[in-house]
């Protein structure tokens, strides 16, 4: 056997080799399923053999492998595959992606204004008529218009999250005898007494990587809700009054007062200059060990304890919402939640952006825990695995009394909601006025 | 997916392959068979036809299209000059453009002239494959890796706290206050190109200590017979005998810089008055949804390299005419 022959025999070799131990493995992936599921739920999505629809969305890790537990039966049942792919930097791969020719199937948008933008750029196409049903059904007019643009309707909603809670330790609050506070005047009074009692009040955090700033916008659309009412809070999201109005100066010297005075931060972590370095998920977790005693920070922090941390009026933590102005005023919030655009028409594509507008999969959802949603079909018992908190943000949610009022940044045009207004909160925590970094913003608005 | 779909999707690569193969083997056989004094030209079309096309597809066609975008609007709209505008009157954007000079200012300048010195002491003595391999190594790191540990080596806590970052450890054992080294303008541009400059210094040693073994000892010796000194011999020969090198080496340092997107991403993503045009045109196009400043940003970005790379085949060509 010659030299070269002998080396073609043992690539061949090489080749069968792992040919053999690759199809080994997908043979056992086969395998899987588990339990039966009850298909009758499912049948009116049809069958489909081998079909699979890509989905792609900001969605990580351990909340990553519930999305994909929640519509395992759902698969099953449908032979429709779905590749759910999630990454830390959705928002601007979905544009690298769009733009490229690349587009997923089907994306979960955490923003409407990034939704709108690939609206207009033609590559988002409306949603069919047996999602917009479902829209119809289970969502509250206010939630099916962030799905709209131009009065054609594109994405359903899918979770929700409520903004503005403020987490705290019940134990804490118990042994110093504070209540929590039911106007801002009182989280203000609240406030002062802590720190008068030796603990920084407050820890906050803004740091995200490269979208650094947001959790800041999250205090500043509660107080511009809460000190001035939904209209204006419209006007202000809208661009119908100027960024830099007067109102939302107000809105932020307020917020100011708590998180740019050394006496009422970074508990655990240091001075002012600490609050961009910090990260959000890490930022709240001094009141773990009495660093401090309250954190800003939306619904969805639950899942960012440490494991074993219990979440309970009587537990480890716990939150109230930040408080209206007046203790008599009307229920006001700001949330999020998400929005599943298609970009490409096929059956299965369809099959799928219906089922995950339904009540049957928000249940779903919620019942694995962690998440609400503003799903009219959700039974809020489904979340009580998850505490009473959850609990009652998806009454809350459901509550037609509840005025909400969705993450204004998330509305805005992607050059002010997900840059300038973030780089403004970093400049302002650094030292800028408010003033200046509005209307830097305002400037931006083109 | 099951064993079958591998199965055939594997085949179906392997055809691609030899289909592949089969063709280029084709063009060769017949190009050997032409005649004699057709193949120089055909030779070269055939040979370089694929290049020119992939470069028309991947360098020209996007360069074409960028230029069109930056005229636009977010929508896709005509909108004449406003991106430009936007660009040289937004304070923000202003910093972008004054960070991006003051990195290609001083990187280059500063890791060539660490990278030389370097070379000339190192040179000949008793370690210096391993003097060579320290400063080396970090270009083999990729950027994002160096900003990663890098970040870590900045890292703050407050004085209270154990330090972690390395920096701030020496600065609290020395008996000062620990610092936020990548907040605070212009500082944490410098602490930035800090690093770069670490990346950048093995290349240029590599490069210079090459160069500067290759100038003739005769001249060295020479020089020293008519008394120069050693200051005097590295300055009157050694330098001009490395000066084509010095300037690659500074051109391909420059062009490096001024495409730094890497570092900046990786340890403040722009914030804190630190991004620099590469980072911008990213964070414009992708997320602020405004990929006619993006375009903008990428034309400033390629009007800046032009004239570095210009000079850079200038020298190597008038270098070709003396050879």
């Amino acid at each position: 056997m010659g030299n070269s022959q002998r080396r073609f025999t043992t690539g061949l070799g090489i080749v069968g080799v792992s040919v053999l131990a690759l199809t080994g493995c997908v043979g056992d992936m086969e395998e899987q399923g588990g339990d039966e599921a009850d298909c009758s739920v499912y049948e009116e999505y049809g069958t489909f053999e081998g079909a699979e629809v890509s989905v792609f969305g900001s969605i990580l890790d351990l909340e990553a492998d519930l999305l994909n537990e929640s519509w395992a039966d759902f698969e099953e049942c449908t032979g429709i595959s779905i590749a759910y792919e999630g990454t830390s930097e959705f928002e601007e791969q979905v544009n690298v992606r769009a733009q490229g020719g690349n587009a997923p199937d089907l994306a979960f948008f955490p923003q409407p204004g990034l939704l709108s933008a690939l609206v207009e750029q033609g590559h988002v196409i409306p949603a069919a008529e047996s999602v917009e049903a479902n829209a119809d059904e289970f969502w509250s007019e206010d939630w099916k218009t962030y799905g709209t643009v131009d009065g054609e309707f594109y994405a359903a909603p899918l979770m929700a999250s409520i903004k503005g809670y403020v987490w705290y330790s019940p134990s804490f609050f118990t042994e110093n005898g504070y209540e929590a506070p039911t106007t801002l005047d009182e989280m203000d009074e609240l406030t002062a007494q802590i720190a008068a009692d030796g603990t920084t009040p407050w820890c906050v955090g803004f740091g995200s990587g490269s979208a650094t700033g947001w959790p800041g916008t999250d205090w500043l659309e509660d107080y511009v809700l809460r000190l001035h009412g939904p209209e204006v809070y419209d006007q202000w999201v809208n661009h119908e009054i100027p960024f830099n109005d007067p109102q939302i100066v107000e809105a932020m010297d307020r917020v100011g007062d708590i998180i740019k005075n050394p006496d009422y931060v970074n508990g655990g972590f240091g001075d002012i200059s600490t609050i961009t370095s910090t990260d959000f998920g890490d930022a709240g977790l001094p009141i773990l060990d009495g660093e401090c005693a309250l954190h800003h920070q939306a619904s969805f922090y639950a899942g960012f304890w440490p494991e074993g941390t219990t979440i309970a009026e009587d537990g480890d933590v716990y939150a109230f919402l930040t408080p209206q102005e007046s203790a008599d005023g009307e229920l006001a919030v700001t949330g999020g939640g998400e929005f599943v655009g298609a970009f490409r028409e096929s059956e299965e594509i369809t099959a799928v952006q219906t089922f995950l507008a339904t009540d049957t999969w928000a249940n779903n959802r919620v019942s694995l825990g962690g998440v609400v949603s503003a799903n009219n079909g959700v039974d809020p018992a489904n979340a009580e695995e998850s505490g009473q908190l959850l609990v009652d943000a998806i009454a809350l949610l459901q509550n037609p009394d509840t005025t909400f009022r969705f993450d204004g940044s998330d509305l805005m045009p992607g050059a002010v909601g997900a840059n300038s207004f973030w780089s403004a909160l970093v400049d302002w925590v650094s030292g800028d006025d408010t003033e200046t970094v509005l209307k830097r913003v305002e400037d931006n608005w083109n | 997916m099951t064993s079958l779909d591998l199965l055939g999707k594997f085949l179906q690569f392997a055809t691609g392959l030899l289909v592949f193969a089969i063709v280029v083997a084709l063009i060769l056989f017949l190009l050997d068979r032409g005649a004699k004094a057709e193949r120089t030209s055909l030779q070269l079309g055939l040979f370089l036809g694929p290049a020119l096309a992939l470069l028309g597809i991947g360098l020209i066609y996007p360069a074409i299209r960028t230029s069109f975008l930056a005229f636009t609007d977010r929508a896709g709209e005509f909108n004449g000059w406003d991106n430009f505008v936007w660009m040289f009157t937004q304070d923000q954007a202003l910093i972008t453009l004054l960070n991006t000079f003051v990195w290609i200012f001083l990187v280059p300048i500063i890791s060539t002239t660490i990278g030389l010195v370097y070379a000339v002491l190192i040179d000949k003595s008793r370690g210096e494959k391993y003097f060579k391999m320290l400063v080396f190594m970090p270009m083999a790191i990729s950027f994002v890796g160096a900003g990663i540990i890098w970040r870590f080596m900045y890292a703050y806590r407050s004085a209270n706290y154990e330090q972690y970052g390395l920096v701030n450890q020496i600065i609290v054992s020395l008996g000062g206050e620990p610092q936020q080294i990548l907040q605070s303008w212009p500082g944490n541009t410098l602490a930035l190109i800090v690093v770069m400059i670490w990346i950048q210094t093995g290349f240029a040693m590599t490069v210079l200590s090459a160069a500067i073994k290759g100038v003739p000892a005769e001249q060295l010796e020479a020089a020293e017979l008519d008394g120069a000194s050693a200051y005097q011999r590295f300055l009157q020969v050694t330098i001009p005998g490395i000066r084509s090198s010095l300037v690659v080496v500074v051109t391909t340092i420059m062009i490096a810089t001024l495409k730094i997107f890497d570092v900046v991403r990786t340890m403040t993503a722009g914030n804190f008055n630190t991004s620099v045009v590469a980072n911008e045109m990213y964070t414009q196009a992708f997320r602020a949804g405004e990929p006619g400043r993006g375009a903008a940003l990428a034309l400033i970005l390629f009007v800046m390299v032009t004239p570095i790379v210009v000079y850079n085949v200038r020298v190597l060509m008038k270098q070709r005419q003396i050879r």
